[in-house]
């Protein structure tokens, strides 16, 4: 009886990146998630908006424009170190990689000290009624993930200065630019929605 | 062929490559287990526990609703039951047995060594551990929810139900979502991508269909009910006004997002049912499914059909006439895609060559009940018979007869089918029909009377009931039935108990079915296939050539796992998976430490969340500078492809 | 209390609406049988017909078998949708310009029950019974006053549910004189299961009599025991819940008393309406309700007797 046949993948590589790695899916994964629950929360504003004749109800005053709107350039201009941080790790170029994600972390304080006055700013408080209580979870839902992608970059940025670093790490280098696309994304139809709805609405 | 190849190959190490893939023991390194299997069996003892628990709630009701004006539980411990019966049934029975079932068999039947993201499902499963121990705790410190599976506000709302109760049974649903969403994640990277070379899309088995369309569905769903349950603890904890009538809030916001969750909840368990009728069906009619691919867009127009129906738990809300009747039409076509799957099968037997074991037997029992249970589903979708028979016990008989008949039925028959795979021992033939026999009729004497008692104006989640309306004898004939239920699962207990210990011993296929699982040993061995399979057809070890290659390559002193590509299965690349780790225990300690705190206090979060943060740093800190199995720094040429890029080599045959 | 089977059934339709309902009713579970017995033969055969062996089928053939049972579930579904449709439409088409007006507010565990009138003099305020004229169709519009409750009456109608915030309208309409029961349909909390209340479908000649005397207050006690009971009423927490119409009581949060007497059940459909459950309930409310909102009263036996005799003059 001849050997029997065999499909010899011992040559293949130990790794991938792009949609070709499972940690993209697991982090498409998340963005399913997360953008469902941007999607219901941003409808739960707009139910509440068709049951009162007014909005803001009670003469409150729509979220100041100023901090929202400098906030928002600041996490789309975030958009550029993220991007060329993810273009180091797919060169897996150990140096770009350092200096791009420390960029992007220098954009990250930015814009999560501004989230704070964006907070100050909504001329509402949570338990003043439900616009209070769901512009504060909508901004709030967010700040959230600002905050844990900051973080998350500040923990991978530092493995690649620590490390132990190994060529598998631009791969994470790659899904952590990912995420950060999603949150900067995801804040544009919220930032309409607290902004703006009151406004053209 | 279902003979398992023994022929020692050149070059390779079995006896390492089961070293490697090994789990440690001890109670220490029980803990710190990643294998899918292992964490497969915990969550499917875990989920039958949680059964057990929610069935003696199902029989503290029966018996205090056996007989009118019955004194013998109070109205404030019978809310409490019959919340956590039913919490209990939904969040943590039907849908993480589901899940489980998922968690061991899907990488088996797609032929890999491992799950995707292990260490993200031993997390699941120790939150969903957690979840349940902090319910049943709180019940047994009169601390458990009294106001309904569906909690609805403002009922829920601090006013109406001062007590800690509502948010014990908000954050139960924290923990419950958690676990779900990271194995429907996990599911479906592992179907996507791990399947073993040759399995194309047209070659997956139904059941792992199944998995796939319901971990999409649980992406999908739960989102929402997490929103919901976030947003009742805010209005409790911080006063918020979501579901607060004098502050502009709005109780139908609540049911809105509750169902748009909750109906879908319902398929996500159906679903998998559905997916274990078609594999027993062909393994016990001896032939392909027939209509494959109609059976699989089935179950996808299933899903996506299932997103647009919520609205009908809330016909008797006073809606708008148009609405209502654009819901009647979605709720009354979801069964043609049911109907479709049900033809398939029938086809199915009556082609093949059947022979009746056990898991078959619950395959039949499972026509009679799910389709009773569709057509009064039917009979509810139409508005006007809705609204008379809404909230009352009439709704009682349809969600048992579906869920119990749609998903309890199959899953006996997946336990009798699987059990000799899992644990390498059979299942008593002879008891399995009494088990069948008892919890058929047990079920239906208990619940078809509750049909007529909805009609004889019977209200839900009552704990009394006047003797002069005469719901008397048909509430004891639901009594009895529960207890001949009761006998049955005991006798089904006592039957595994004894196979574990003096079983009748495994093949590799008793059943002569043709799907991977039965490649390999019964029990699998820690690497799953000694040798990685390839596929040449729907039911490989059926259509497999004799001459079908396996795969080789893979280390062995390293947890060596092949990527394929997402719709023709070539391979891609390889992968090295995690050690066993301590990680995903301490994480879930911490979260669950969170969790459980901010009940108490919003500040909670914000402290809780500190040790979180720390663990999952340390879960996700590499220690050798070659963890992942790719070179460590400073590399001398890169070996990783980009997204484009063909690699160096692919499989060479 | 007659049987369920008649008072408060689905299946014993004593009005338009019901009657609608039921005949929907009746062809879904004739179809739903037809059906079922179908499939399951389906099934049997095609068991036996495997069991045996027998030569298979080409898949032509069960293909076009599948077909055909497809095509006829899809013609059933259209069918029953349709019926459903027109079923709803049926019921939505009753209606009246005229239409005796009655306000429903759900409480925690009892139900407010206003007539209303264009003349603000001539409204009618009691709790827990509801009268309604034969063949005059009537609209019922439902709130809450705090928990979402369910308004249901199955002889009549289906349910509506009771939400704070939503003020919603029901019409339905009794075609036949019966006394039946309706129940709170949506888990409200502890006494959920003891909140009903009865619908007494009447002549409208006895209907506009019954409304009549509803908008009398209260007759001053006549006897001395009389007296005594009212002041024991009015000196107990019973006037900081309760109304008496033409009394110094006017409590909001409780059902309205002024004629109690005249009532078949108390306690919200909980107990008959006789007075040794009327001593029961005063004296204990939570022995029959627990968790219910009136606390008990431990009253003195001759101010009890007096009380009693006092609640007896509330017709």
């Amino acid at each position: 009886m001849s050997a029997p046949r065999t499909l010899d993948v011992g040559a293949l590589p130990p790794g991938a990146f792009g949609s070709r790695s499972l940690m993209w899916w697991g982090t498409m994964g998340i963005v399913v998630i997360e953008s469902t629950v941007f999607a219901l929360a941003i409808a739960a504003y707009f139910f509440f908006r068709t049951r009162l004749p007014a909005w803001p109800p009670d003469g409150v005053a729509p979220p100041d424009l100023r901090w929202g709107t400098i906030n928002t350039i600041v996490l789309v201009a975030s958009c550029l170190p993220n991007q060329l941080a993810k273009r180091a790790g797919e060169h897996v170029n150990l140096r770009g990689v350092r200096i791009w994600m420390l960029v992007c972390l220098a954009f990250g304080v930015v814009f999560n000290v501004l989230r704070a006055y964006e907070f100050q700013h909504l001329n509402v408080l949570w338990d003043h009624d439900a616009y209070g209580s769901i512009v504060w979870v909508l901004l709030g839902l967010h700040t959230t993930h600002i905050v844990t992608d900051f973080l998350d970059t500040a923990v991978l940025a530092a493995l690649m200065f620590i490390g132990p670093i190994e060529e598998k790490r631009f791969i994470d280098v790659e899904e952590n630019s990912a995420y950060w696309y999603f949150v900067v994304l995801a804040w544009l139809p919220i930032y309409g929605v607290i902004y703006w709805a009151p406004r053209l609405m | 062929m279902t003979a398992r190849l023994e022929l020692p190959h050149a070059g390779e190490d079995l006896a390492m490559l089961e070293a490697t893939w090994a789990e440690p023991r001890g109670f220490v390194g029980w803990c710190t287990h990643v294998d899918h299997k292992s964490i497969g069996r915990r969550y499917l003892v875990t989920a039958f526990a949680y059964f057990l628990v929610g069935g003696a709630l199902a029989g503290l009701m029966r018996l205090q609703l056996s007989r009118p004006d019955n004194t013998w539980i109070g109205p404030d411990l019978y809310n409490q039951i019959f919340t956590t019966h039913g919490t209990t049934m939904m969040f943590l029975f039907a849908v993480p047995v589901m899940q489980a079932l998922g968690v061991y068999f899907v990488p088996l039947m797609v032929g890999a060594r491992g799950i995707a993201f292990p260490r993200l499902i031993a997390f699941s499963y120790w939150m969903y551990l957690f979840g349940g121990l902090f319910l049943f705790t709180s019940f047994l410190l009169n601390a458990g929810p009294d106001a309904g599976w569906f909690a609805y506000p403002p009922l829920t709302e601090t006013l109406y139900s001062p007590s800690k109760r509502a948010d014990v049974w908000a954050q139960l649903i924290t923990f419950t979502e958690v676990a779900s969403l990271a194995v429907a994640v996990s599911l479906i990277t592992t179907v996507f991508k791990m399947r073993a070379p040759g399995m194309t899309l047209n070659r997956i088995p139904i059941f792992v269909w199944a998995q796939v369309v319901t971990s999409f569905m649980v992406l999908f769903a739960m989102p929402a009910v997490m929103l919901a349950s976030t947003a009742l603890i805010l209005d409790r904890l911080v006063n918020t006004h979501f579901f607060d009538v004098e502050h502009a809030g709005d109780a139908l916001l609540w049911q809105h997002l509750f169902w748009f969750f909750g109906h879908p909840e319902v398929y996500i368990i159906f679903i998998p049912g559905a997916g274990l009728v078609s594999m027993i069906i062909t393994t016990f009619s001896r032939r392909h499914m027939f209509g494959y691919l109609a059976v699989v867009l089935s179950l996808v127009s299933t899903a996506f059909m299932g997103f647009g129906l919520w609205v009908h738990h809330m016909f008797a809300t006073g809606l708008p006439q148009l609405g209502e009747s654009f819901f009647t039409a979605a709720s009354i076509m979801i069964a043609i895609p049911t109907g479709i799957q049900i033809f398939c099968w029938i086809a199915t037997m009556w082609s093949g060559r059947i022979f009746v074991r056990t898991p078959m037997l619950w395959v039949l029992g499972f026509f009679a009940i799910f389709v009773c249970g569709g057509l009064s589903g039917v009979m509810l979708a139409a508005v006007p018979l809705n609204i008379q028979v809404h909230d009352t016990f009439f709704v009682v008989a349809h969600l048992h007869y579906v869920l119990i008949g749609g998903a309890i039925f199959p899953l006996f028959g997946a336990y009798y089918y699987w059990f000799p795979k899992i644990t390498g021992r059979m299942l008593s033939e002879r008891l399995g029909q009494s088990v069948f026999g008892l919890f058929f009729v047990g079920f239906n004497l208990t619940f078809f009377p509750m049909h007529v008692l909805g009609l004889h104006g019977m209200p839900r989640r009552v704990y009394t009931y006047p003797a002069a309306l005469g719901w008397g004898s048909l509430n004891l004939a639901a009594s009895i039935g529960a207890l001949l239920m009761g006998f049955g699962v005991i006798v089904f207990i006592v039957d595994a108990l004894r196979a574990l210990r003096a079983g009748e011993v495994a093949a590799d296929n008793p059943w002569g079915a043709g799907t991977l699982e039965w490649a390999t040993s019964s029990p699998p061995p820690n690497s799953n296939f000694l040798r990685p399979p390839t596929v040449g057809g729907r039911e490989p070890l059926w259509d497999n050539p004799v001459d079908q290659p396996t795969v080789v390559g893979l280390r062995a002193d390293v947890r060596d796992v092949l990527v394929t590509h997402v719709l023709d299965a070539e391979p891609d690349h390889r992968v090295e998976f995690p050690e066993p780790s301590l990680w995903p225990l301490l994480t879930a300690i911490a979260t669950t430490t969170m969790f459980i705190w901010s009940i108490f206090t919003p500040w909670g979060v914000v402290y809780g969340s500190v040790p979180v943060f720390i663990a999952m740093v340390g879960w996700f800190w590499p220690h050798r500078p070659d963890e992942g199995g790719t070179q460590p720094w400073p590399i001398r040429h890169r070996t990783l492809p980009l997204p484009n890029e063909a690699p160096a080599s692919g499989g060479v045959i | 209390m007659r049987s369920g089977e008649v008072i408060q059934s689905v299946l014993s339709p004593a009005g338009a609406q019901a009657a609608n309902i039921y005949h929907l009713w009746s062809v879904m579970l004739l179809v739903a049988t037809v059906v079922f017995a179908l499939t399951m033969a389906l099934v049997v055969f095609a068991l036996v017909h495997g069991i045996r062996g027998d030569a298979p089928s080409s898949e032509r053939t069960l293909r076009r078998a599948v077909y055909v049972a497809l095509a006829l579930t899809v013609v059933i579904l259209i069918g029953l949708l349709i019926e459903s449709v027109w079923t709803g439409r049926n019921i939505a088409s009753l209606h009246a310009s005229s239409a005796v007006t009655i306000e429903v507010t759900g409480h925690q565990w009892w139900w407010e029950i206003t007539y209303d009138d264009t003349v603000a003099s001539r409204r009618v305020t009691t709790a827990n019974e509801i009268h309604l004229p034969i063949g005059r169709p009537v609209v019922f519009k439902v709130t809450s006053r705090d928990v979402i409750h369910s308004f249901w009456v199955p002889n009549l109608h289906g349910k509506r549910d009771l939400i704070p915030g939503y003020i919603t309208a029901i019409w339905l309409q009794a075609d036949r004189a019966g006394t039946f029961r309706g129940q709170c349909a949506e888990f409200c909390g502890l006494q959920h299961a003891h909140m009903g209340f009865d619908v007494v479908a009447e002549p409208d000649a006895d209907f506009v009599r019954w409304l009549d005397g509803r908008r009398q207050p209260a007759r001053p006690p006549d006897s001395a025991l009389e007296q005594r009971g009212h002041d024991v009423f009015m000196a107990n927490r019973c006037a900081g819940c309760h109304t008496v119409q033409g009394t110094a009581a006017h409590g909001q949060v409780a059902p309205d008393l002024t004629h109690l007497a005249t009532r078949l059940t108390i306690g919200a459909g909980t107990l008959p309406n006789t007075s040794e459950h009327l001593r029961a309930w005063v004296q204990d409310p939570q022995a029959s309700k627990p968790g219910n909102q009136m606390p008990p009263n431990p009253l003195p036996p001759d101010d009890l007797e007096a009380l009693l005799a006092y609640l007896e003059t509330l017709r």
